[in-house]
């Protein structure tokens, strides 16, 4: 076994533990700190195939920001009311992941990949080649972003802010 | 890749009366008059217009590797949504200030969703349209809620939030489905990779092009996705109301008729049955559920409801036959129905909507002019000859009747009675029963009634004289090829 598949093969192994962890650890705090350890450890996985820019984003969106509001909503809720309870939902939550299972086993299964891997091209996954694209071939679906960016600050602003 | 700005001209002139709007506000100290920047919207509105008119007179053309296609059809929903921004803006006026909303914010939210709006029609490109449907989603969520010191204001913005980001989630989906089977994002493409294998399909394919049906359904609020309808167009302010049934409605139209009627339109084999079923079902349920209201906004919610039964007839129907009552309808439903709200706008007491029937009793003496505009629009709204509702109503009957969907046509029309009698129930109240709450202490509020009044000229007008508008509605149609 060589070194990338030694790597590979280790971090899989750890994203598997951290997100059984996040299914199974019951004060819902330690979840989401076993679901930020999986998010890091699929940062590292793009590291090893080469896409740094995936990489960053990665940590920063999911890892960082979408975490972060993960973690006020559960402060909000009183984390100590909310110990994961195995009732009819655990079911429910079993049943559409064997669907989802179902579905994509299937569909990896069938699917003509290339047997060995291709190699990237040198640019691929960097910060320059998005730049370019977003620069160039979405530069209108970039700036209407902006446009929705700044309704969705007024509005929040509109509906937060105290009445005199 | 070629840079064309020219087409973006219209969407960048209502962007930038936003901004100015946004901007003006910050300098206008507290207690003083705002007015000032409904009149700014208006002028920017009226240069969009005429933007639009001088667009409309030379070459159309895409922009952004066609991603942005300011075509005759973009042009046309862009004259209806900047028209019902500015009525929305004129009957809003005193409404605003009676309720204690913000006047800036509201002008300017106005103006984003319609920025988000003319995108949407011109996209041909589902990013750029999926980006155009959430800048004016975001917005109009906003002006839902933006009565906050009225609880069902705001409760009516959080519902509309709720099911508008489930909507969005099947849009998005349907999406990623569509881009994963033809790889592109760009209608033109994917409309060349449809014509170029034809029925070799992967089932993704279809099943994303049900989700986007889906998604719109949601949008326009047809049966089974409309229960969020009611509540929303209830709790909103009443202005905001209007803009929803029209202009809202009217965008999600403009991105069915363009992305799944035309260019999707390979596919329609799959959904023209369950569309055939949701078109009646929408239609009835909506006017059934109609009469039964205490509350004429309400009841305008669900005739909503109704019509958008009414303009899926000539989606069924297809590209062929469909396209002139399609557009020709929304013209006309336009004017019917914001002349419809701004009646009920002026209704306003205080910071309290009367908008039940007993408050429109005696109305016909009390306020002569809006009681017989309103009676108009009801008429016009049930269909009656010679106004701009049966002239639509009879062209979409029409294409039905002549793709040979009879069937479709017979329950239209016997829909179209059904109606009847809740459109008449407004009339009979203003003319025949008498006390009133609403119209003693009503004021006097000028710009409600140049609202109403193009609102009205625009119902009579296509009903008598709807040869330029229909003329107009095939040409935009034919653009899309």
């Amino acid at each position: 076994m060589d070194t990338a598949s030694f790597i590979f093969y280790l971090l899989a192994t750890l994203l598997v533990i951290a997100s059984l962890l996040v299914v199974f650890l019951r004060n819902v705090v330690h979840c989401a700190m076993a679901l930020v350890t999986a998010l890091l450890l699929i940062a590292v996985m793009f590291v090893t195939l080469h896409a740094p820019m995936l990489c960053v984003l990665q940590v920063m969106v999911y890892a960082g920001a979408i975490m972060v509001l993960f973690l006020f909503v559960i402060m909000f809720l009183n984390p100590g009311a909310l110990e994961q309870q195995r009732g009819l939902w655990w079911g429910f939550g079993t049943l559409l992941a064997m669907m989802l299972a179902g579905v994509l086993v299937p569909l990896v299964a069938t699917s003509d990949l290339p047997a060995d891997p291709v190699a990237a091209t040198e640019l691929f996954g960097s910060p320059e080649m998005l730049a370019k694209s977003l620069f160039s071939d979405y530069v209108l679906p970039f700036e209407i972003a902006s446009v929705l960016l700044l309704v969705a600050i007024i509005g929040a602003v509109v509906l937060a802010k105290r009445e005199n | 890749m070629d840079v064309n700005l020219v087409p973006l001209l219209p969407a960048v002139q209502v962007l930038v009366t936003a901004l100015v709007v946004t901007l003006r506000d910050l300098f206008i100290k507290d207690g003083e008059s705002r007015g000032v920047l409904a009149f700014y919207s208006l002028v920017g509105l009226g240069l969009a217009a005429a933007e639009v008119f001088f667009l409309l007179g030379g070459r159309q053309e895409g922009a952004f590797n066609d991603s942005y296609m300011l075509d005759r059809f973009a042009l046309f929903f862009a004259l209806i949504f900047i028209l019902a921004a500015a009525l929305t803006i004129l009957s809003a006026i005193d409404y605003v200030r009676q309720t204690g909303m913000r006047e800036g914010e509201f002008y300017a939210l106005i103006l984003f969703a319609t920025v988000g709006m003319i995108v949407m029609a011109a996209a041909n490109d589902l990013m750029v349209f999926f980006l155009g449907l959430e800048t004016m989603s975001i917005a109009v969520y906003v002006l839902t809620g933006m009565w906050r010191s009225n609880g069902r204001s705001s409760e009516a913005a959080m519902k509309y939030f709720l099911m508008g980001a489930f909507a969005t989630g099947f849009l998005l989906y349907g999406i990623a489905l569509i881009y994963g089977a033809t790889g592109s994002t760009n209608l033109a493409q994917i409309s060349a990779y449809l014509l170029d294998q034809p029925s070799e399909w992967p089932v993704y394919l279809i099943g994303g092009g049900f989700l986007l049906l889906i998604g719109f359904a949601f949008k326009v609020g047809a049966v089974p996705f409309h229960f969020w309808v009611p509540d929303v167009y209830e709790g909103a302010p009443t202005p905001v109301t209007g803009f929803m049934s029209v202009a809202v409605k009217a965008a999600a139209f403009a991105a069915w008729a363009r992305i799944l009627l035309y260019k999707l339109s390979p596919l329609d084999n799959d959904w023209v049955f369950p569309l055939w079923i949701i078109a009646i079902a929408t239609m009835t349920l909506g006017n059934l559920l109609a009469i039964t209201q205490h509350s004429i906004k309400r009841m305008l919610a669900y005739s909503s409801i109704a019509h958008a039964g009414y303009l899926l007839i000539p989606i069924v129907v297809g590209v062929e036959w469909g396209g002139l009552p399609l557009l020709f309808y929304l013209l006309a439903y336009s004017f019917m129905t914001l002349g419809a709200f701004a009646v009920l706008t002026s209704m306003t007491e205080g910071d309290e909507s009367k908008d039940g029937y007993s408050d429109f009793a005696g109305l016909g003496f009390k306020r002569p002019f809006l009681a017989l505009a309103m009676a108009l629009f009801m008429l016009s709204l049930a269909g009656f000859p010679p106004l701009a509702g049966f002239t639509g109503k009879f062209y979409v009957f029409r294409s039905a009747v002549l793709s040979g969907h009879l069937n479709l046509a017979i329950i239209g029309v016997l829909n179209s009675l059904l109606s009847v009698i809740f459109y008449l129930r407004v009339i009979v109240a203003m003319y025949m029963e008498e006390g009133g709450a609403a119209g003693k202490s009503f004021r006097q509020a000028p710009f409600v009634y140049i609202a109403v009044a193009i609102a009205l000229l625009g119902t009579i007008y296509l009903g008598i004289l709807p040869a330029d508008a229909l003329d107009w509605s095939r040409r935009a149609f034919g653009s899309l090829e």
